[in-house]
Protein backbone atom coordinates (compact mmCIF):
# COMPACT_ATOMS: atom_id res chain seq x y z
CA UNK A 1 0.00 0.00 0.00
CA UNK A 2 1.21 3.45 -0.97
CA UNK A 3 -0.16 4.87 2.03
CA UNK A 4 1.53 8.14 1.57
CA UNK A 5 -0.47 8.66 -1.82
CA UNK A 6 -3.76 7.74 -0.64
CA UNK A 7 -2.57 10.63 2.47
CA UNK A 8 -1.68 12.95 -0.75
CA UNK A 9 -4.84 12.98 -2.65
CA UNK A 10 -7.04 12.90 0.70
CA UNK A 11 -5.31 15.87 2.01
CA UNK A 12 -5.72 17.54 -1.06
CA UNK A 13 -9.35 16.81 -1.58
CA UNK A 14 -10.40 17.89 2.26
CA UNK A 15 -8.34 21.04 1.72
CA UNK A 16 -10.43 21.80 -1.66
CA UNK A 17 -13.26 21.58 0.62
CA UNK A 18 -11.72 23.88 3.54
CA UNK A 19 -11.53 26.27 0.83
CA UNK A 20 -14.99 26.24 -0.67
CA UNK A 21 -16.48 25.65 2.87
CA UNK A 22 -19.07 28.16 2.23
CA UNK A 23 -20.90 25.96 -0.77
CA UNK A 24 -19.64 22.65 0.66
CA UNK A 25 -20.98 23.34 4.71
CA UNK A 26 -23.10 26.40 4.58
CA UNK A 27 -25.24 25.67 1.46
CA UNK A 28 -26.76 22.72 2.66
CA UNK A 29 -27.07 23.73 6.41
CA UNK A 30 -29.32 26.67 4.98
CA UNK A 31 -30.85 24.83 2.92
CA UNK A 32 -31.78 21.81 5.64
CA UNK A 33 -32.66 24.99 7.85
CA UNK A 34 -35.04 26.30 5.01
CA UNK A 35 -36.71 22.52 4.98
CA UNK A 36 -37.05 22.78 9.01
CA UNK A 37 -38.90 26.11 8.55
CA UNK A 38 -41.24 25.09 5.68
CA UNK A 39 -41.74 21.48 6.31
CA UNK A 40 -41.29 21.45 10.28
CA UNK A 41 -42.71 24.73 10.90
CA UNK A 42 -45.26 25.95 8.83
CA UNK A 43 -46.43 22.93 7.13
CA UNK A 44 -45.52 20.42 10.08
CA UNK A 45 -47.60 22.06 12.58
CA UNK A 46 -50.48 20.75 10.83
CA UNK A 47 -49.39 17.64 10.06
CA UNK A 48 -50.55 14.82 12.89
CA UNK A 49 -47.60 12.79 14.69
CA UNK A 50 -46.23 9.74 13.01
CA UNK A 51 -46.67 7.28 15.55
CA UNK A 52 -45.56 9.50 18.41
CA UNK A 53 -43.01 11.30 16.45
CA UNK A 54 -43.97 14.95 15.42
CA UNK A 55 -43.83 15.43 11.57
CA UNK A 56 -40.79 18.05 11.91
CA UNK A 57 -38.66 15.09 13.85
CA UNK A 58 -40.20 12.62 11.26
CA UNK A 59 -38.15 14.03 8.51
CA UNK A 60 -34.78 14.60 9.89
CA UNK A 61 -33.28 11.38 9.33
CA UNK A 62 -34.90 11.55 6.15
CA UNK A 63 -33.65 15.24 5.18
CA UNK A 64 -30.13 14.01 6.33
CA UNK A 65 -30.32 11.16 3.74
CA UNK A 66 -30.93 13.54 1.11
CA UNK A 67 -28.14 15.86 2.01
CA UNK A 68 -25.83 12.86 2.22
CA UNK A 69 -26.76 11.57 -1.13
CA UNK A 70 -26.27 14.74 -2.61
CA UNK A 71 -23.14 16.02 -1.66
CA UNK A 72 -21.77 12.45 -1.78
CA UNK A 73 -22.33 12.38 -5.17
CA UNK A 74 -21.64 15.85 -5.81
CA UNK A 75 -18.36 16.29 -4.23
CA UNK A 76 -16.90 12.56 -5.20
CA UNK A 77 -18.09 12.92 -8.79
CA UNK A 78 -16.27 16.78 -9.14
CA UNK A 79 -13.32 15.24 -6.87
CA UNK A 80 -12.09 12.88 -10.24
CA UNK A 81 -14.14 14.58 -12.87
CA UNK A 82 -11.97 17.74 -12.04
CA UNK A 83 -8.10 16.34 -12.65
CA UNK A 84 -9.55 14.78 -15.74
CA UNK A 85 -10.81 18.22 -16.91
CA UNK A 86 -7.92 20.01 -16.55
CA UNK A 87 -5.63 17.39 -17.50
CA UNK A 88 -3.98 16.84 -14.06
CA UNK A 89 -4.97 13.04 -13.94
CA UNK A 90 -2.13 12.25 -16.18
CA UNK A 91 -0.12 12.53 -12.68
CA UNK A 92 -2.45 9.60 -11.11
CA UNK A 93 -2.30 7.70 -13.79
CA UNK A 94 1.49 7.75 -14.10
CA UNK A 95 2.43 7.63 -9.98
CA UNK A 96 3.09 3.97 -8.64
CA UNK A 97 -0.73 3.94 -7.01
CA UNK A 98 -3.11 1.29 -7.31
CA UNK A 99 -6.82 1.91 -8.13
CA UNK A 100 -7.80 1.01 -4.88
CA UNK A 101 -5.27 3.59 -3.38
CA UNK A 102 -6.83 5.96 -5.59
CA UNK A 103 -10.22 5.38 -4.65
CA UNK A 104 -9.57 5.08 -0.93
CA UNK A 105 -7.83 8.53 -1.26
CA UNK A 106 -10.89 10.26 -3.03
CA UNK A 107 -14.05 8.25 -1.96
CA UNK A 108 -12.33 8.31 1.59
CA UNK A 109 -12.09 12.25 1.37
CA UNK A 110 -15.36 12.70 -0.21
CA UNK A 111 -17.11 10.33 2.59
CA UNK A 112 -15.64 12.48 5.25
CA UNK A 113 -16.82 15.42 4.24
CA UNK A 114 -20.31 13.52 4.05
CA UNK A 115 -20.17 12.38 7.25
CA UNK A 116 -19.16 15.59 8.60
CA UNK A 117 -21.78 17.36 6.88
CA UNK A 118 -24.46 14.76 8.38
CA UNK A 119 -23.36 15.80 11.77
CA UNK A 120 -23.59 19.37 10.83
CA UNK A 121 -27.37 18.69 9.70
CA UNK A 122 -28.32 16.92 13.04
CA UNK A 123 -26.46 19.81 15.48
CA UNK A 124 -28.77 22.12 13.10
CA UNK A 125 -31.81 20.26 12.91
CA UNK A 126 -31.75 19.66 16.88
CA UNK A 127 -32.28 23.46 17.24
CA UNK A 128 -35.75 23.65 15.50
CA UNK A 129 -36.89 20.07 17.28
CA UNK A 130 -36.45 17.73 20.11
CA UNK A 131 -34.18 14.54 18.55
CA UNK A 132 -33.75 10.89 20.11
CA UNK A 133 -31.26 8.29 18.73
CA UNK A 134 -32.05 5.21 20.01
CA UNK A 135 -29.58 3.38 18.38
CA UNK A 136 -26.17 5.53 17.80
CA UNK A 137 -24.33 2.70 16.71
CA UNK A 138 -26.37 2.04 13.78
CA UNK A 139 -27.19 5.67 12.82
CA UNK A 140 -23.60 6.07 12.48
CA UNK A 141 -23.56 2.75 10.46
CA UNK A 142 -25.89 3.95 8.29
CA UNK A 143 -24.38 7.29 7.89
CA UNK A 144 -20.99 5.48 6.97
CA UNK A 145 -22.53 3.00 4.55
CA UNK A 146 -24.35 5.59 2.89
CA UNK A 147 -21.62 8.34 2.51
CA UNK A 148 -19.21 5.40 0.90
CA UNK A 149 -21.39 3.66 -1.19
CA UNK A 150 -23.03 7.58 -2.44
CA UNK A 151 -19.00 8.52 -2.95
CA UNK A 152 -18.42 5.80 -4.91
CA UNK A 153 -21.34 6.35 -6.99
CA UNK A 154 -20.51 9.96 -7.56
CA UNK A 155 -16.78 8.58 -8.52
CA UNK A 156 -18.04 6.46 -11.14
CA UNK A 157 -20.22 9.66 -12.57
CA UNK A 158 -16.99 11.80 -12.53
CA UNK A 159 -15.04 8.96 -14.86
CA UNK A 160 -18.23 8.48 -16.97
CA UNK A 161 -19.20 12.62 -17.33
CA UNK A 162 -17.73 13.99 -20.33
CA UNK A 163 -18.99 17.23 -19.69
CA UNK A 164 -20.10 19.57 -16.39
CA UNK A 165 -23.84 19.02 -17.44
CA UNK A 166 -22.87 15.23 -17.23
CA UNK A 167 -22.02 15.46 -14.00
CA UNK A 168 -25.10 17.68 -12.71
CA UNK A 169 -27.84 15.49 -14.48
CA UNK A 170 -27.28 12.89 -12.58
CA UNK A 171 -27.50 14.06 -9.07
CA UNK A 172 -30.68 16.46 -10.86
CA UNK A 173 -32.84 13.79 -12.32
CA UNK A 174 -31.91 10.13 -10.42
CA UNK A 175 -30.77 11.08 -6.89
CA UNK A 176 -33.47 14.39 -6.25
CA UNK A 177 -36.11 12.02 -7.29
CA UNK A 178 -35.54 8.71 -5.75
CA UNK A 179 -34.58 10.79 -2.58
CA UNK A 180 -38.21 12.80 -2.71
CA UNK A 181 -40.00 9.71 -3.40
CA UNK A 182 -38.05 7.29 -0.81
CA UNK A 183 -39.95 8.08 2.10
CA UNK A 184 -37.97 11.27 3.09
CA UNK A 185 -40.67 13.08 4.40
CA UNK A 186 -43.31 10.72 4.53
CA UNK A 187 -43.77 7.04 5.74
CA UNK A 188 -44.17 4.52 2.70
CA UNK A 189 -47.39 3.59 4.50
CA UNK A 190 -49.26 6.62 4.28
CA UNK A 191 -49.40 5.89 0.31
CA UNK A 192 -51.51 3.65 -2.18
CA UNK A 193 -51.10 -0.33 -1.87
CA UNK A 194 -49.35 0.10 -5.47
CA UNK A 195 -47.27 2.59 -4.76
CA UNK A 196 -46.09 1.00 -1.80
CA UNK A 197 -45.08 -2.00 -3.86
CA UNK A 198 -43.18 -0.13 -6.30
CA UNK A 199 -41.35 2.08 -3.91
CA UNK A 200 -39.84 -1.23 -2.65
CA UNK A 201 -37.68 -0.92 -5.86
CA UNK A 202 -35.95 2.49 -4.94
CA UNK A 203 -32.97 1.95 -2.79
CA UNK A 204 -33.53 4.78 -1.19
CA UNK A 205 -36.12 3.52 0.45
CA UNK A 206 -34.09 1.20 2.52
CA UNK A 207 -31.59 3.68 3.60
CA UNK A 208 -33.76 6.08 4.64
CA UNK A 209 -36.03 3.60 6.74
CA UNK A 210 -33.63 1.83 8.02
CA UNK A 211 -31.84 5.58 9.66
CA UNK A 212 -34.78 6.41 10.93
CA UNK A 213 -35.25 3.45 12.77
CA UNK A 214 -31.96 3.89 14.54
CA UNK A 215 -33.41 7.53 15.68
CA UNK A 216 -37.03 6.07 16.05
CA UNK A 217 -37.38 2.82 16.07
CA UNK A 218 -40.14 3.64 13.24
CA UNK A 219 -39.36 1.89 10.14
CA UNK A 220 -41.08 1.36 7.01
CA UNK A 221 -38.68 -2.41 6.23
CA UNK A 222 -37.20 -4.06 8.37
CA UNK A 223 -33.43 -2.86 9.20
CA UNK A 224 -32.04 -5.80 8.34
CA UNK A 225 -33.17 -5.38 4.95
CA UNK A 226 -32.37 -1.93 4.77
CA UNK A 227 -28.63 -2.95 5.89
CA UNK A 228 -28.90 -5.69 3.62
CA UNK A 229 -29.94 -3.10 0.64
CA UNK A 230 -27.45 -0.75 1.42
CA UNK A 231 -24.34 -3.46 1.85
CA UNK A 232 -25.85 -4.62 -1.57
CA UNK A 233 -25.97 -0.77 -3.28
CA UNK A 234 -22.35 -1.09 -1.77
CA UNK A 235 -20.80 -3.81 -3.69
CA UNK A 236 -22.70 -3.11 -6.75
CA UNK A 237 -20.78 -0.11 -6.67
CA UNK A 238 -17.69 -1.12 -5.95
CA UNK A 239 -17.82 -3.66 -8.54
CA UNK A 240 -18.07 -0.99 -11.16
CA UNK A 241 -15.32 0.39 -10.02
CA UNK A 242 -13.28 -2.43 -9.96
CA UNK A 243 -14.52 -2.91 -13.85
CA UNK A 244 -13.48 0.61 -14.51
CA UNK A 245 -10.00 0.44 -13.57
CA UNK A 246 -9.74 -2.86 -14.85
CA UNK A 247 -10.67 -1.92 -18.58
CA UNK A 248 -9.69 2.03 -18.00
CA UNK A 249 -12.98 3.32 -19.24
CA UNK A 250 -12.94 6.87 -20.51
CA UNK A 251 -9.43 6.95 -18.39
CA UNK A 252 -6.79 4.93 -20.35
CA UNK A 253 -6.48 4.58 -23.97
CA UNK B 1 28.53 -0.65 -24.14
CA UNK B 2 27.37 -4.02 -22.19
CA UNK B 3 25.27 -1.73 -19.28
CA UNK B 4 21.71 -2.85 -18.66
CA UNK B 5 19.38 -0.72 -20.82
CA UNK B 6 16.98 1.44 -18.57
CA UNK B 7 14.58 1.62 -20.84
CA UNK B 8 13.73 -1.33 -22.70
CA UNK B 9 10.71 -1.34 -25.35
CA UNK B 10 10.06 -4.70 -26.86
CA UNK B 11 8.15 -5.44 -30.01
CA UNK B 12 5.34 -2.22 -28.70
CA UNK B 13 2.75 -1.60 -30.64
CA UNK B 14 -0.84 0.36 -30.12
CA UNK B 15 -3.85 0.69 -32.02
CA UNK B 16 -6.73 3.48 -30.40
CA UNK B 17 -9.88 2.52 -29.94
CA UNK B 18 -10.61 4.83 -33.20
CA UNK B 19 -9.15 1.85 -35.14
CA UNK B 20 -5.84 4.45 -35.55
CA UNK B 21 -2.21 2.23 -35.75
CA UNK B 22 0.21 4.93 -33.48
CA UNK B 23 2.72 2.41 -32.90
CA UNK B 24 4.10 -0.71 -35.20
CA UNK B 25 6.53 -2.70 -33.57
CA UNK B 26 8.55 -0.49 -32.01
CA UNK B 27 11.89 -1.97 -30.34
CA UNK B 28 14.27 0.49 -28.42
CA UNK B 29 16.67 0.76 -25.92
CA UNK B 30 17.72 3.66 -23.78
CA UNK B 31 20.89 3.89 -21.91
CA UNK B 32 21.19 5.01 -18.30
CA UNK B 33 22.43 8.17 -17.98
CA UNK B 34 22.07 9.19 -21.55
CA UNK B 35 19.83 12.18 -22.50
CA UNK B 36 18.00 10.46 -25.30
CA UNK B 37 16.49 12.55 -28.30
CA UNK B 38 13.15 11.24 -30.13
CA UNK B 39 12.33 12.99 -32.77
CA UNK B 40 9.31 12.62 -35.77
CA UNK B 41 7.18 14.95 -37.26
CA UNK B 42 3.41 16.04 -35.46
CA UNK B 43 1.28 12.50 -35.50
CA UNK B 44 4.92 10.78 -35.71
CA UNK B 45 3.16 8.57 -32.27
CA UNK B 46 6.22 10.19 -29.88
CA UNK B 47 3.92 10.91 -27.12
CA UNK B 48 2.37 7.63 -27.45
CA UNK B 49 5.15 5.76 -26.89
CA UNK B 50 6.36 8.22 -23.71
CA UNK B 51 2.55 7.85 -22.57
CA UNK B 52 2.60 4.06 -22.95
CA UNK B 53 5.64 4.05 -20.84
CA UNK B 54 4.16 6.09 -18.22
CA UNK B 55 1.12 4.22 -17.69
CA UNK B 56 -1.41 6.54 -19.02
CA UNK B 57 -2.36 4.77 -22.33
CA UNK B 58 -2.77 0.94 -22.71
CA UNK B 59 -0.46 -0.73 -24.86
CA UNK B 60 -1.80 -3.22 -27.53
CA UNK B 61 0.73 -5.87 -27.77
CA UNK B 62 4.54 -6.00 -26.73
CA UNK B 63 6.44 -5.22 -23.19
CA UNK B 64 8.06 -2.33 -22.17
CA UNK B 65 10.63 -2.26 -19.12
CA UNK B 66 11.77 0.78 -17.14
CA UNK B 67 15.12 -0.14 -14.81
CA UNK B 68 14.16 -3.74 -14.89
CA UNK B 69 10.70 -3.44 -14.16
CA UNK B 70 8.37 -4.40 -16.09
CA UNK B 71 5.58 -1.34 -16.46
CA UNK B 72 2.44 -3.59 -16.09
CA UNK B 73 3.28 -6.35 -13.89
CA UNK B 74 5.70 -4.50 -11.82
CA UNK B 75 4.04 -1.00 -11.87
CA UNK B 76 5.16 0.67 -8.82
CA UNK B 77 8.64 -0.45 -9.07
CA UNK B 78 8.62 0.83 -13.26
CA UNK B 79 6.52 4.36 -12.07
CA UNK B 80 8.55 5.41 -9.08
CA UNK B 81 11.63 5.84 -10.69
CA UNK B 82 9.82 7.40 -13.49
CA UNK B 83 8.98 11.43 -13.79
CA UNK B 84 7.36 12.77 -16.47
CA UNK B 85 6.45 15.94 -18.02
CA UNK B 86 3.57 16.08 -20.57
CA UNK B 87 3.24 17.80 -23.35
CA UNK B 88 0.17 19.50 -22.55
CA UNK B 89 0.36 22.42 -19.87
CA UNK B 90 -1.98 20.97 -16.74
CA UNK B 91 -2.10 22.73 -13.58
CA UNK B 92 -4.80 22.23 -10.79
CA UNK B 93 -6.21 26.06 -10.55
CA UNK B 94 -5.96 27.44 -6.75
CA UNK B 95 -3.54 25.42 -5.83
CA UNK B 96 0.19 26.96 -4.76
CA UNK B 97 3.29 25.93 -6.38
CA UNK B 98 4.67 24.25 -2.91
CA UNK B 99 1.04 22.19 -2.59
CA UNK B 100 1.09 21.08 -5.72
CA UNK B 101 4.69 19.91 -5.62
CA UNK B 102 4.16 18.41 -2.17
CA UNK B 103 1.25 16.49 -3.61
CA UNK B 104 3.21 15.15 -6.73
CA UNK B 105 5.92 14.25 -4.08
CA UNK B 106 3.27 12.09 -1.58
CA UNK B 107 1.48 10.63 -4.53
CA UNK B 108 4.72 8.56 -5.37
CA UNK B 109 5.28 8.14 -2.13
CA UNK B 110 8.41 9.58 -1.18
CA UNK B 111 8.25 10.85 2.64
CA UNK B 112 8.03 14.61 2.87
CA UNK B 113 11.76 16.75 1.83
CA UNK B 114 11.58 20.17 2.40
CA UNK B 115 15.03 20.54 1.98
CA UNK B 116 14.68 18.93 -1.66
CA UNK B 117 11.90 20.48 -2.36
CA UNK B 118 13.29 24.08 -1.76
CA UNK B 119 17.08 23.16 -3.62
CA UNK B 120 14.67 21.80 -6.52
CA UNK B 121 12.39 25.16 -6.90
CA UNK B 122 15.26 27.42 -6.60
CA UNK B 123 17.15 25.70 -9.28
CA UNK B 124 14.04 26.54 -11.47
CA UNK B 125 13.91 29.84 -10.59
CA UNK B 126 10.50 29.10 -8.85
CA UNK B 127 11.37 29.73 -4.71
CA UNK B 128 10.08 32.91 -4.76
CA UNK B 129 6.77 31.88 -6.52
CA UNK B 130 6.56 29.43 -4.43
CA UNK B 131 3.24 30.71 -2.52
CA UNK B 132 1.94 31.57 -5.47
CA UNK B 133 -1.85 30.34 -7.24
CA UNK B 134 -0.91 28.33 -10.00
CA UNK B 135 -3.84 30.09 -11.71
CA UNK B 136 -1.54 33.46 -11.43
CA UNK B 137 1.96 32.31 -13.08
CA UNK B 138 3.13 33.01 -16.58
CA UNK B 139 2.91 30.23 -18.92
CA UNK B 140 6.80 29.47 -18.97
CA UNK B 141 6.20 29.63 -15.35
CA UNK B 142 3.73 26.79 -15.50
CA UNK B 143 6.12 24.53 -17.83
CA UNK B 144 8.80 25.01 -14.80
CA UNK B 145 6.13 23.98 -12.22
CA UNK B 146 5.27 20.97 -14.07
CA UNK B 147 9.40 19.98 -14.73
CA UNK B 148 9.42 20.79 -10.67
CA UNK B 149 6.38 18.01 -10.21
CA UNK B 150 8.08 15.58 -12.16
CA UNK B 151 11.78 16.23 -10.11
CA UNK B 152 9.76 16.12 -6.80
CA UNK B 153 9.99 12.45 -6.35
CA UNK B 154 13.65 12.46 -7.44
CA UNK B 155 13.34 9.80 -10.45
CA UNK B 156 16.04 8.68 -12.29
CA UNK B 157 14.10 8.41 -15.64
CA UNK B 158 12.36 12.05 -16.61
CA UNK B 159 10.83 11.79 -19.95
CA UNK B 160 10.23 15.40 -21.31
CA UNK B 161 7.55 15.76 -24.17
CA UNK B 162 8.10 19.12 -25.76
CA UNK B 163 9.15 21.01 -22.81
CA UNK B 164 10.88 24.13 -24.77
CA UNK B 165 7.40 24.38 -27.07
CA UNK B 166 6.28 27.82 -26.28
CA UNK B 167 9.24 28.96 -24.51
CA UNK B 168 11.40 32.30 -25.10
CA UNK B 169 15.29 31.49 -25.37
CA UNK B 170 15.89 32.60 -22.58
CA UNK B 171 14.46 30.15 -20.86
CA UNK B 172 15.01 27.37 -23.32
CA UNK B 173 18.19 27.86 -22.14
CA UNK B 174 17.88 27.93 -18.63
CA UNK B 175 15.98 24.67 -19.53
CA UNK B 176 19.01 23.30 -21.27
CA UNK B 177 21.48 23.89 -18.14
CA UNK B 178 18.71 22.25 -15.34
CA UNK B 179 18.36 18.90 -18.01
CA UNK B 180 22.62 19.25 -18.34
CA UNK B 181 22.46 19.58 -14.16
CA UNK B 182 20.32 16.55 -14.14
CA UNK B 183 22.51 14.48 -16.15
CA UNK B 184 25.06 15.47 -14.77
CA UNK B 185 23.26 13.66 -11.13
CA UNK B 186 23.17 10.67 -13.19
CA UNK B 187 19.28 10.90 -14.37
CA UNK B 188 18.72 9.68 -17.40
CA UNK B 189 16.64 12.07 -19.43
CA UNK B 190 14.06 11.06 -22.64
CA UNK B 191 12.96 13.90 -24.60
CA UNK B 192 11.15 15.20 -27.94
CA UNK B 193 11.31 18.03 -29.92
CA UNK B 194 10.71 19.87 -32.95
CA UNK B 195 13.58 22.23 -32.58
CA UNK B 196 16.50 19.74 -34.35
CA UNK B 197 18.80 21.99 -33.23
CA UNK B 198 18.09 21.14 -29.40
CA UNK B 199 18.60 18.21 -29.99
CA UNK B 200 21.84 18.29 -31.99
CA UNK B 201 22.96 20.58 -29.13
CA UNK B 202 21.67 18.21 -25.88
CA UNK B 203 21.11 15.04 -27.34
CA UNK B 204 23.51 11.99 -26.58
CA UNK B 205 21.56 9.68 -28.98
CA UNK B 206 18.93 10.21 -31.29
CA UNK B 207 15.73 7.83 -32.24
CA UNK B 208 13.27 9.20 -35.35
CA UNK B 209 10.16 7.97 -35.51
CA UNK B 210 7.91 8.30 -38.24
CA UNK B 211 3.94 7.28 -38.46
CA UNK B 212 4.21 5.08 -35.69
CA UNK B 213 7.77 3.25 -36.48
CA UNK B 214 11.27 3.97 -35.29
CA UNK B 215 12.98 4.49 -38.64
CA UNK B 216 16.59 5.17 -36.81
CA UNK B 217 18.45 5.19 -33.56
CA UNK B 218 22.06 6.42 -33.56
CA UNK B 219 24.80 8.43 -31.57
CA UNK B 220 24.37 11.64 -32.78
CA UNK B 221 27.68 12.23 -33.43
CA UNK B 222 27.42 8.91 -35.46
CA UNK B 223 24.41 10.08 -37.14
CA UNK B 224 25.77 13.18 -38.49
CA UNK B 225 28.90 11.67 -39.89
CA UNK B 226 26.95 8.77 -41.32
CA UNK B 227 24.73 10.91 -43.15
CA UNK B 228 26.55 14.30 -43.10
CA UNK B 229 27.08 15.73 -46.48
CA UNK B 230 28.65 18.55 -47.75
CA UNK B 231 28.29 20.86 -50.07
CA UNK B 232 31.11 23.03 -51.89
CA UNK B 233 29.77 26.50 -53.31
CA UNK B 234 31.59 27.47 -55.95
CA UNK B 235 31.10 31.67 -56.84
CA UNK B 236 31.85 31.92 -60.46
CA UNK B 237 33.78 34.27 -61.93
CA UNK B 238 31.21 34.82 -65.43
CA UNK B 239 28.06 33.39 -65.34
CA UNK B 240 27.29 30.61 -67.24
CA UNK B 241 23.73 29.75 -69.02
CA UNK B 242 24.04 25.99 -69.27
CA UNK B 243 26.19 23.22 -67.16
CA UNK B 244 29.40 21.97 -70.20
CA UNK B 245 28.34 18.39 -70.97
CA UNK B 246 31.96 17.90 -69.38
CA UNK B 247 30.59 18.28 -66.51
CA UNK B 248 28.07 16.47 -66.52
CA UNK B 249 29.21 13.76 -64.65
CA UNK B 250 29.77 15.72 -61.62
CA UNK B 251 26.11 16.14 -61.16
CA UNK B 252 26.20 19.69 -60.54
CA UNK B 253 23.48 22.64 -59.84
CA UNK B 254 23.76 25.53 -61.25
CA UNK B 255 21.98 28.71 -59.56
CA UNK B 256 21.51 32.34 -58.71
CA UNK B 257 21.36 33.15 -62.74
CA UNK B 258 24.19 31.15 -63.35
CA UNK B 259 26.17 32.73 -61.25
CA UNK B 260 27.25 29.68 -58.50
CA UNK B 261 27.40 25.83 -58.67
CA UNK B 262 26.83 23.58 -56.66
CA UNK B 263 28.57 20.52 -55.77
CA UNK B 264 27.09 17.87 -53.06
CA UNK B 265 29.37 15.20 -51.82
CA UNK B 266 29.78 13.05 -49.25
CA UNK B 267 31.90 13.01 -46.52
CA UNK B 268 31.95 9.63 -46.00
CA UNK B 269 32.60 8.25 -49.86
CA UNK B 270 36.12 6.28 -50.48
CA UNK B 271 36.66 10.01 -52.36
CA UNK B 272 35.21 13.41 -52.64
CA UNK B 273 35.38 14.02 -56.02
CA UNK B 274 36.39 17.27 -55.70
CA UNK B 275 40.65 16.92 -57.33
CA UNK B 276 38.50 15.40 -60.49
CA UNK B 277 35.61 18.32 -60.46
CA UNK B 278 38.33 21.07 -60.17
CA UNK B 279 40.51 20.06 -62.63
CA UNK B 280 37.44 19.09 -65.36
CA UNK B 281 36.27 23.10 -64.31
CA UNK B 282 39.78 24.18 -64.94
CA UNK B 283 39.93 21.89 -68.48
CA UNK B 284 36.45 24.24 -69.24
CA UNK B 285 38.27 27.39 -68.43
CA UNK B 286 35.04 28.08 -65.81
CA UNK B 287 37.02 30.55 -62.90
CA UNK B 288 35.85 31.20 -59.78
CA UNK B 289 35.80 34.03 -57.10
CA UNK B 290 35.53 32.32 -54.32
CA UNK B 291 34.35 28.96 -52.77
CA UNK B 292 32.66 27.59 -49.57
CA UNK B 293 31.64 24.35 -47.49
CA UNK B 294 28.72 23.53 -45.94
CA UNK B 295 28.20 20.70 -43.31
CA UNK B 296 24.31 19.43 -43.57
CA UNK B 297 23.23 20.08 -40.01
CA UNK B 298 20.88 17.67 -38.44
CA UNK B 299 17.96 19.49 -39.24
CA UNK B 300 18.77 18.55 -43.24
CA UNK B 301 19.39 15.37 -42.02
CA UNK B 302 16.30 14.82 -40.70
CA UNK B 303 13.72 16.39 -43.67
CA UNK B 304 15.82 13.69 -45.74
CA UNK B 305 15.17 10.73 -43.28
CA UNK B 306 10.73 11.39 -42.67
CA UNK B 307 10.72 12.39 -46.28
CA UNK B 308 12.12 9.12 -47.83
CA UNK B 309 11.49 6.96 -44.94
N1 LIG C 1 -6.64 9.11 -27.87
C1 LIG C 1 -6.42 8.91 -29.16
N2 LIG C 1 -7.33 8.30 -29.92
C2 LIG C 1 -7.10 8.10 -31.24
N3 LIG C 1 -6.00 8.46 -31.88
C3 LIG C 1 -5.04 9.08 -31.18
C4 LIG C 1 -5.19 9.34 -29.79
N4 LIG C 1 -4.09 9.97 -29.34
C5 LIG C 1 -3.29 10.10 -30.41
N5 LIG C 1 -3.85 9.56 -31.51
C6 LIG C 1 -3.26 9.52 -32.86
O1 LIG C 1 -2.04 8.82 -32.80
C7 LIG C 1 -1.07 9.44 -33.63
C8 LIG C 1 0.17 9.74 -32.82
O2 LIG C 1 -0.11 10.75 -31.89
P1 LIG C 1 0.99 11.29 -30.90
O3 LIG C 1 0.34 12.26 -30.00
O4 LIG C 1 1.67 10.15 -30.27
O5 LIG C 1 1.97 12.04 -31.91
P2 LIG C 1 3.25 12.91 -31.59
O6 LIG C 1 4.40 12.26 -32.29
O7 LIG C 1 3.41 13.11 -30.14
O8 LIG C 1 2.89 14.26 -32.33
P3 LIG C 1 3.22 15.79 -31.91
O9 LIG C 1 4.59 16.08 -32.40
O10 LIG C 1 2.21 16.56 -32.67
O11 LIG C 1 3.07 15.91 -30.45
C9 LIG C 1 -1.73 10.68 -34.21
O12 LIG C 1 -2.13 10.38 -35.52
C10 LIG C 1 -2.92 10.91 -33.35
O13 LIG C 1 -3.97 11.45 -34.08
MG1 LIG D 1 3.30 14.71 -28.92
Amino acid sequence: MNLRAIWAIYYVEMARTARTVMQSVLSPVISTSLYFVVFGGAIGSRIPEIEGVSYGAFIVPGLIMLMLLMQSTMNASFGIYFPKFVGTVYELLSAPVSYVEIVIGFVGAAATKSIILGIIILATASLFVPIRIEHPFVMVLFLVLTSVSFSLLGFILGIWAKGFEQLQIVPMLIITPLAFLGGTFYSINMLPPFWQTATLFNPVVYLVSGFRWSFYGLADVAVGASLAATALFLAICVAIVAWIFKTGYRLKN
Amino acid sequence: MSTEPIIAVSRLSKTYDTGFKALSNINLEVRPGEIFALLGPNGAGKTTLISIICGIVNPSSGTVTAGGHDIITDFRAARSQIGLVPQELAITPFESVWNTVSFSRGLFGKPRDDAYLETMLKQLSLWDKKDSNLMTLSGGMKRRVMIAKALSHEPRILFLDEPTAGVDVELRREMWDVVRTLQASGVTIILTTHYIEEAELMADRIGVINKGAIILVEEKAELIRKLGRKQLTLHLQKPLDAIPPSLAKHRLELVEDGTVLHYTYDTQGERTGITALLADLGDADIRFRDLETKESSLEDIFVDLVRNG
